[in-house]
């Protein structure tokens, strides 16, 4: 029984090549993700971040390697059989991927209805406590282009959870919003992965937050990759690997304004 | 003798490219076959289908069916005229409408409304992963995207081209009846006596099916297939109306050739 035990790798890649075209994106990639624990995805834009959970979810393919859910080899699976492994994963997609022509209450119903004989009454509960597990009120009969960027990306999270799936993979949840709404997001993941035990894969550029919510962090480079738990890495004398936790390198690399001169907040009447 | 070798080699790939897509194409056709044939059938989906392909391409189809009518009309009488058979106005006018001109022209027209609506919505939905979020929820986006389009549009091909041919024939009966000065029993005598039901009806909602059939299997290929980008949804849509309209032509020849016609 050691794969149900926590820490016992949940996802596993092992020794992926993947390309889109002729460009390469890894090359022999191994990685593993804990069962039961929050494991944040790192690395700078183009390095196949979003593609370690596309590859998880069977959405691509590897042109090598293996690909192991539970144990399953995803990568082996043709689509009817990817049915069975999805149903045990939800995805939050970076721009929600909520239906445009549903309203928010039909677009958590939809994979309810596709995928259970519940009837309608208890739909509608699930619905409703999926979204007040992610503090959405009032909210049932709106169209998603109606809804905010947080809000949004909150009733994307709500679909995603509702079918109660053992893992979730996130693509860029923080990624546009306002610093409340990644608090209010950041919390929501740490809540469903408490309470619910659900092994969550977040792939973000959002350093405070994965500092905050991660137990361990995969790191992307173009050499290779890197994983271990956020303060080791950020300990790392590597300065490649210690410089990705650095939070103020944002500031440090902004341009200086034109002449020389900064306004502070001290100087203003 | 290099660039012969570059020539033949590049035309060896696009060959590949062309048969892969073919390939590709067809395993799509049966994905739709596929999910048509087998439950559950999404009846309510198909409806909604029917009305936004069909129902809102009513105006256009009647529309430029009367106006291609009329100037059938006035055209082939002033031609007619000429030779002393302007009572052979409603046969003219009949057979091409019902042979050519209807299910051809509003195929083109449902080609360029409903045909790239199609495409650049499928394609949209790629480009904000609703597809992929769909088969993330273990559903299957052709089931329940693709198949209700293009099966909608199978039925409604017919249905159209028909009300084409009927208001183009209501626009040559206008002018040559109206305006002309023709005798409307000689118009529709012609016209009967010379449309035959099993070849020239039965003829023309064949065609009608057929391009019904194209229209629905490219635009929602190339949807799609569509590059997640805003110049994938801008390809797609515009590759759909050129492809589809190509198709359609050349399908007719081949059509109207089998149908009894001498090639």
């Amino acid at each position: 029984m050691a794969a149900t035990e926590p820490d016992a790798p949940h996802i596993a890649l092992d020794g992926v090549r993947m390309a889109f075209d002729d460009r390469p994106v890894f090359d022999g990639l191994s990685c593993a993700f804990p069962r039961g624990r929050i494991s944040v995805i790192l690395g700078g834009s183009g390095c196949g971040k979003t593609t370690v959970l596309r590859l998880v979810a069977g959405l691509v393919r590897p042109l090598a390697g293996r690909i192991l859910v539970d144990g399953e080899d995803v990568a082996q699976l043709d689509e009817r059989e990817l049915v069975r492994v999805r149903s045990s994963i939800g995805m939050l997609f970076q721009g929600g991927a909520l239906l445009d022509s549903l309203t928010v209450f039909d677009n958590l119903a939809f994979p309810v209805r596709e995928r259970t004989d519940l009837p309608e009454p208890e739909i509608a509960r699930t619905v409703a406590s999926r979204l007040q597990a992610v503090g959405l009120h009032g909210v049932d009969d709106l169209l998603p282009g109606q809804l905010s960027g947080g809000m949004l990306r909150r009733a994307a999270l709500a679909r995603a959870i509702v079918l109660s799936p053992k893992i979730l993979l996130c693509d860029e949840p923080f990624s546009g919003l306002d610093p409340i709404s990644v608090k209010r997001i950041e919390l929501l993941l740490a809540r469903l992965n408490r309470r619910l035990g659900i092994t969550i894969v977040v792939v973000s550029h959002h350093i405070a937050s994965t500092v905050r919510l991660a137990d361990r962090v995969l790191l992307l480079l173009p050499d290779g990759a890197v994983s271990g738990a956020p303060e080791e890495l950020k300990a790392s004398p590597d300065r490649d690997i210690a410089g990705f936790f650095d939070e103020d390198l944002d500031e440090s690399l902004e341009p200086e304004p034109v002449g020389g001169a900064t306004s502070s907040v001290e100087g203003r009447p | 003798m290099s660039g012969v070798a570059g020539a033949v080699r590049e035309l060896g790939y696009r060959s590949l490219v062309v048969v892969a897509q073919l390939g590709s194409l067809l395993v799509f056709a049966g994905a739709i076959v596929r999910a048509f044939a087998a439950p559950p059938y999404r009846l309510r989906r198909w409806a909604e289908e029917i009305f936004n392909l069909g129902v809102l391409s009513l105006v256009i189809i009647c529309v430029s069916g009367l106006a291609v009518g009329m100037v059938l009309g006035l055209q082939g009488y002033n031609t007619l005229v000429r030779f002393g058979a302007e009572s052979s106005l409603g046969a003219v006018v009949g057979l091409s409408l019902i042979r050519e001109l209807g299910p051809v022209l509003s195929a083109l027209l449902v080609t360029g409304r409903a045909g790239s609506a199609t495409a650049a919505e499928i394609a949209s939905m790629v480009t904000t992963e609703q597809i992929d979020g769909l088969r993330m929820m273990s559903v299957d986006p052709i089931e329940i995207v693709v198949m209700p389009k293009a099966s909608a549009m199978l039925f409604v091909m017919p249905v159209l081209s028909t009300l084409f041919i009927l208001f183009g024939i209501g626009g040559a009966y206008v002018i040559g009846v109206h305006l002309m000065g023709l005798d409307a029993g000689i118009f529709l005598s012609s016209l009967t006596s010379a449309v035959r039901f099993s070849d020239d009806v039965v003829g023309s909602l064949v065609k009608g099916l057929i391009f019904g059939a194209l229209i629905g299997l490219i635009a929602t290929f190339r949807g799609y297939h569509a590059r997640p980008t805003s110049a994938g949804v801008s390809s797609a849509t515009t590759s759909t109306v050129v492809i589809t309209s190509v198709a359609i032509l050349i399908t007719d020849y081949f059509v109207t050739a089998l149908w009894g016609f001498q090639i």
